[in-house]
């Protein structure tokens, strides 16, 4: 690699300085054995900073009886340990919330690698801490070398001792300063002799088992390499980022393989610290196979563990299909990686038999290794244990016994058939077909009963002497013996293909499933349809309960789906889907904040934008552990992508209703102000003239007189028309649907526009033996009123306007036509749209815009349709055609 | 011309004067109310001939006044209503009003209302035993009906509807009243019999209920007999 030679900070280094703004300063005093006085340096840094007038609060301390501990802590403002309740234990933890609360510039916090009580917000201390740092308190604390998760296993092999509160690396990193807290060992056991780290009783066992001299040595050594390496860390961070040119390391990265070897976590452990010295990324890669489908559980939980706890210390996990072996699928892959060093576990020890049969993936990656450089981890795990299992047997089931012997028996009697007919027919493949006919049917298990039914039935009723199990024939000894073996392999064989092909059906039906869950949520179009695609498509495609909570308007989150329905979570779990709302982190439980919890929350988030969270819960962890994170990746993918485009489209149809309202609102402005003021006008000016009538002749009182009350009941239909459409808009309007003579209707309006009327005769053609219609009599009425009012007031005086009706199968089409000017094409649906007027000049008397729209509400609220036509060929003449359901005679009562 | 003294309840001062005006110029005398309170208690002291009630008050629902009268007064009562209150108005005519009129009304049809509410009022004026309405004669008696001279053969059923309507000419007969009579009070809600009769009826009268000359259909309340009656009823 060529050195870097832009004079520019490193965009990398800037942005991690830049994480750090605002954040709490991290300072950790770390040491190589308890005792060694790290709680009492840190008091003292503390003290010093609260004589300079820093608000220094000491949040929790653990004095451990230590009586100048205890001196030292007295004037420090302390801050009240919470009570906790665990297994009827009274315990105090520290009160994260109270701090948070506190918010002083500084806070002392003891013992980075506790563990807290079950049902803290947090599992581990240090995950406290991280967020007192977010929250820009800056923190002191201690840290023994031996809770170091990288180091955990090597103090382990030095001391004999395994601590179980473990401390990730990268909460190192984390440190804006370490300090080293050293003390040679032999003060360190004067000390404990002295009692002043433990009681006197407790010391003498303690030096016993962890304070040898020999221990305490290489544990200093250890810890003193640690901050060395992060101060070297430091160096090269401060260089980076103020573009001091250097001997920079080439920017390589470290596979680590995780397969179900024993020395899985070594590996992972080995990689992490070969990562972090030669400060390269690295990559943690499973490998899947054919030959994996055949794992059982455990082994797979094994792996998926192995790559939580890469992933936990800062690898990149990958999975990746092997298409031929796996060696050479790890190298191709760590070829197109940039990888320079592979590191495998040590496999597990395997037969001579499998060894032949399968693949040795660290013998094939060796010797194909060319240029890479390959590290084999040997330490073996001693929670594992190292024997592989077989595949497992299936249990068998009563059915599959019952096969087993009903498909031997037929093959004896296949066989006595077979000898009768050729007798020289070799028998043995008879029974042969048996077992493989049981194993690919049954599994394993019923194979090897057939097997064995198979061998011994042959022996009895086919091997001379017949019908005894001895055998006399040397040959025949052979014979049998092969039959056997043959039998057993190719039942195992067949039973392993059948599993292969279960397993290949489950991995299609869940591809199945995931298809149908993007289609699904893709169709639905409505918030609530979407919500409801998302939790029963989880919780179907992964066999768990699954909740969804989003936002409200006023931002809290709130269960907005469940399958199966629910609609209350119990605090924990409130607060689990709190977090991850608010950090955008999944939480609950399985994951490292409130694992108590009953239920696992992942944030459906984009870079830009959160959505919501959602959550699933299984009756058992395992199945938790061992959901396949690809799968769960692919989910909230779809989900997100569902919930972005909803909203999208949310977002346009917002913005087409906020401009159809604008449209409206002018539209009714115009409106009011012109056809509620013009007949005002008149009126008031007629009324005028008539209150000083001398002078005016008779008949022009009487023509004054008639146009107050025309124009009158024409602003009476206006305001008519606006509570209607008022009352269509806000689904006030309910029709009280019932058997209607349409006649009736008719006879019902023309009486009431008789007025109108006078000056366009209405002919009405309604046959007879015309059904009643589905319909409101007084919707209705005004239905007709409206159209029939507007033909009169777009054809020319004395034409005539015709009604008719004739029924059209389980409809009933009703006919309004006038001889008017008509309407053009284009403008035929728009004249139902609310304050849209046909541009007919001047002479024509305006209407209003909202009588057809109102037709058009009422009609549809009816279950009926309406539209326009022109009545004659050549366009002129308005027909509006409406259609409604003829009235079913069983609804009579 | 009967005069009579009629009561107005109608919070709007302007809708007063202009009925107060109305109904003088027929002959009547107006009594005048604002809210529901002084609406009863001016029923109770000056005992009116009719009450024109509008059914949206103040200080009560017109429906209530209207319970409240018919626990000691027997008066018509004409109900002012509006267009978009259906609901009300029939629940105005089951609680015992005679008639509606819907805002904005002309004088005519009020005045029309007004007289054939006050028709029973008068004793002189009982029903008689024979209607002539248009070219109809119809003779209680006989159960006979004649349209311009010739008969018209009616079942019982059938004579007793156009029997009940034509006797309240001019007047809202509701679609319970007619099932409650001739049906029984227990076939209150089937109006689905009524709708066929009253098809059959108008099919031997020969009128047309798209154009009718002598039922007219009042949307969703029931029906009005309009041949020869007042002018400005029966005038389609």
């Amino acid at each position: 690699m060529k050195p870097v030679a832009d004079p520019r900070p490193s965009p990398a280094a800037l942005l991690e300085r830049a994480n750090r703004e605002g954040r709490g300063r991290l300072k950790i005093f770390i040491g190589a054995a308890p005792g060694v006085g790290k709680t009492w340096a840190m008091l003292d840094d503390g003290h010093r900073e609260w004589a300079k007038g820093v608000d220094v609060v000491a949040a929790v301390i653990e004095t451990h009886g230590r009586a100048e501990t205890e001196a030292k802590l007295a004037d420090l403002p302390l801050l009240p340990r919470k009570p906790v309740l665990y297994k009827n234990r009274a315990l105090t933890e520290m009160d994260l919330d109270a701090l948070l609360a506190r918010h002083p510039t500084l806070a002392l916090i003891d013992e980075l690698a506790h563990t807290n009580a079950e049902g803290g917000r947090h599992e581990k201390r240090w995950q406290d801490v991280a967020e007192v740092l977010a929250a820009g308190i800056d923190v002191y604390t201690t840290l023994n070398i031996q809770h170091i998760e990288t180091l955990n296993e090597t103090v382990a092999r030095i001391t004999g001792v395994r601590v179980r509160e473990t401390v990730p690396d990268q909460v190192l990193e984390l440190a804006d300063e370490i300090e080293l807290i050293d003390l040679p060992p032999d003060e360190l056991l004067e000390r404990l002799k002295a009692g002043k780290i433990y009681p006197q009783d407790q010391a003498a066992r303690a030096i016993n088992s962890f304070f040898i001299k020999g221990n305490l040595t290489a544990l200093r050594e250890l810890a003193m390499r640690t901050a060395a390496d992060r101060v070297d860390a430091q160096l090269r961070e401060h260089m980076a980022a103020n573009a001091i040119e250097g001997p920079w390391p080439t920017q390589e990265r470290i596979l680590v393989c995780l397969n179900d070897s024993p020395a899985a976590r070594e590996a992972i452990r080995v990689a992490k610290r070969s990562a972090d010295r030669a400060r390269a990324d690295w990559i943690a890669v499973n490998v899947t196979s054919a030959r994996q489908h055949d794992f059982g559980e455990a082994q797979r939980d094994r792996i998926s563990t192995a790559l939580r706890l890469a992933e936990r210390l800062g690898a990149e996990v990958a999975t990746i299909e092997a298409e031929q072996d796996t060696a050479s699928a790890i190298l191709s892959y760590a070829r197109a990686r940039n990888v320079r060093r592979i590191i495998v576990g040590y496999p597990r020890r395997r037969s001579v038999l499998t060894r032949w049969l399968h693949e040795d993936v660290v013998q094939n990656l060796m010797r194909r290794a060319g240029s890479f450089e390959i590290t084999v981890a040997s330490q073996l795990d001693a929670q594992l244990d190292p024997t592989r299992t077989l595949t497992p047997l299936q249990r068998p089931t009563r059915r599959g016994l019952i096969e087993a012997a009903g498909i031997t028996v037929l093959a004896n009697a296949a066989a006595v058939l077979a000898d009768n007919l050729f007798p020289v027919a070799s028998l043995s493949l008879i029974f042969m077909t048996a077992v493989i006919i049981v194993a690919s049917r049954q599994g394993n298990f019923p194979a090897i009963v057939a097997s064995i039914l198979g061998f011994f039935s042959f022996d009895f009723f086919f091997v001379d002497p017949r019908f005894d199990f001895t055998i006399t024939d040397r040959s025949e000894v052979l014979t049998l013996g092969l039959f056997l073996v043959a039998s057993l392999i190719t039942g195992n064989l067949a039973a392993r293909l059948r599993h292969r092909a279960t397993v290949q059906a489950e991995i299609s039906e869940r591809t199945n499933k995931l298809y149908d869950f993007s289609r699904k949520v893709a169709a639905a179009s409505q918030k609530d349809d979407l919500i409801w695609a998302v939790v029963s498509h989880v919780a179907v495609t992964l066999r768990c309960e699954s909740l969804l909570l989003m936002p409200n308007a006023s931002e809290t989150l709130q269960i907005v789906g469940g399958f199966p329905p629910e609609d209350q979570l119990d605090v924990r779990d409130q607060m689990a889907a709190q977090y991850t709302w608010d950090k955008g982190e999944a939480a609950g439980r399985g994951s490292n904040t409130l694992p108590t919890a009953r239920w696992y929350f992942m944030p459906l988030k984009t870079t830009t934008r959160r959505f919501g969270v959602l959550g699933i819960a299984f009756d058992d962890d395992g199945a938790l552990l061992r959901l396949d994170p690809r799968l769960m990746e692919a989910l909230s993918d779809q989900i997100v992508l569902a919930l972005e485009r909803l909203g999208l489209t949310e977002d346009l149809a917002a913005t087409r209703l906020a401009t159809e309202t604008e449209r409206l609102r002018s539209a009714l402005l115009s409106s009011v102000s012109h056809d509620l003021r013009t007949p005002l006008v008149t009126i008031i000016g007629a009324a005028g003239s008539l209150t000083d009538p001398e002078g005016l002749p008779e008949a022009s009182r009487r023509e004054l007189a008639e146009l107050i009350r025309e124009e009158g009941e024409r602003l009476d239909r206006y305001v008519q028309n606006l509570l209607d459409m008022t009352r269509l808009g806000h689904g006030a309007l309910r029709p009280k649907l019932s058997a209607v003579d349409l006649a009736e209707v008719v006879g019902s309006a023309r009486h009431r526009m008789r007025a109108i009327l006078r000056l366009h005769p209405l002919t009405t053609d309604l046959p007879e033996t015309l059904p009643p219609v589905q319909a409101d009599p007084v919707l209705l009425e005004q239905v007709l009123f409206n159209i029939i009012d507007n033909a009169v007031k777009y054809s020319p005086e004395g034409s005539e306007i015709s009604l008719s009706a004739k029924t059209n199968g389980s409809l009933l089409t009703l006919t309004i036509a006038d001889s008017g000017p008509g309407i053009p094409l284009e403008d035929r649906d728009r004249i139902f749209e609310m304050f849209y007027r046909v541009e007919g000049g001047d002479r024509q008397r305006a209407g209003t815009g909202l009588g057809l729209a109102i037709c058009k509400g009422l009609i549809e609220s009816m279950g009926g349709s309406i539209r326009a036509e022109a009545t004659w060929p050549n366009g002129t003449g308005t027909r509006i055609v409406m259609t409604l359901q003829i009235h079913a005679p069983a609804a009579i009562t | 011309m009967t005069a009579a003294r009629i009561l107005v309840i109608d919070d709007e001062a302007p809708i007063r004067r202009f009925l107060r005006v109305a109904l003088e110029s027929d002959g009547h005398s107006v009594l005048e109310a604002a809210t529901a309170r002084e609406g009863l208690l001016a029923a109770a002291r000056e005992t009116p001939a009719m009450l024109i009630l509008d059914l949206g008050l103040p200080d009560a629902d017109g429906l209530s006044v209207l319970r409240d009268l018919r626990g000691w007064s027997a008066m018509p009562v004409l109900i002012l209503s509006v267009r978009s209150d259906e609901a009300g108005k029939v629940a105005a005519l089951d609680a015992g009003a005679q008639d509606y009129v819907v805002k904005p009304f002309s004088v005519k049809e009020l005045l029309a209302r007004v007289r054939s509410l006050l028709r029973d009022r008068n004793p002189t004026e009982a029903v008689p035993a024979v209607i002539d309405a248009g070219d109809l004669r119809i003779d209680a008696a006989l159960h006979h009906v004649t349209q311009a001279g010739t008969a018209l053969h009616l079942t019982r059923r059938e004579f007793d509807m156009l029997w009940m309507l034509a006797s309240n000419s001019g007047r809202l007969v509701t679609q319970s009243m007619i099932l409650s009579t001739l049906w029984g009070p227990a076939h209150v809600e089937d109006s689905q019999y009524l709708r066929v009769f009253i098809r059959q009826l108008r099919a031997k009268l020969g009128d047309d209920a798209s154009n009718p000359r002598y039922i007219v259909t009042e949307p969703g309340v029931g029906y009005r007999f309009i041949a020869g009656n007042d002018a400005s009823l029966g005038d389609g």
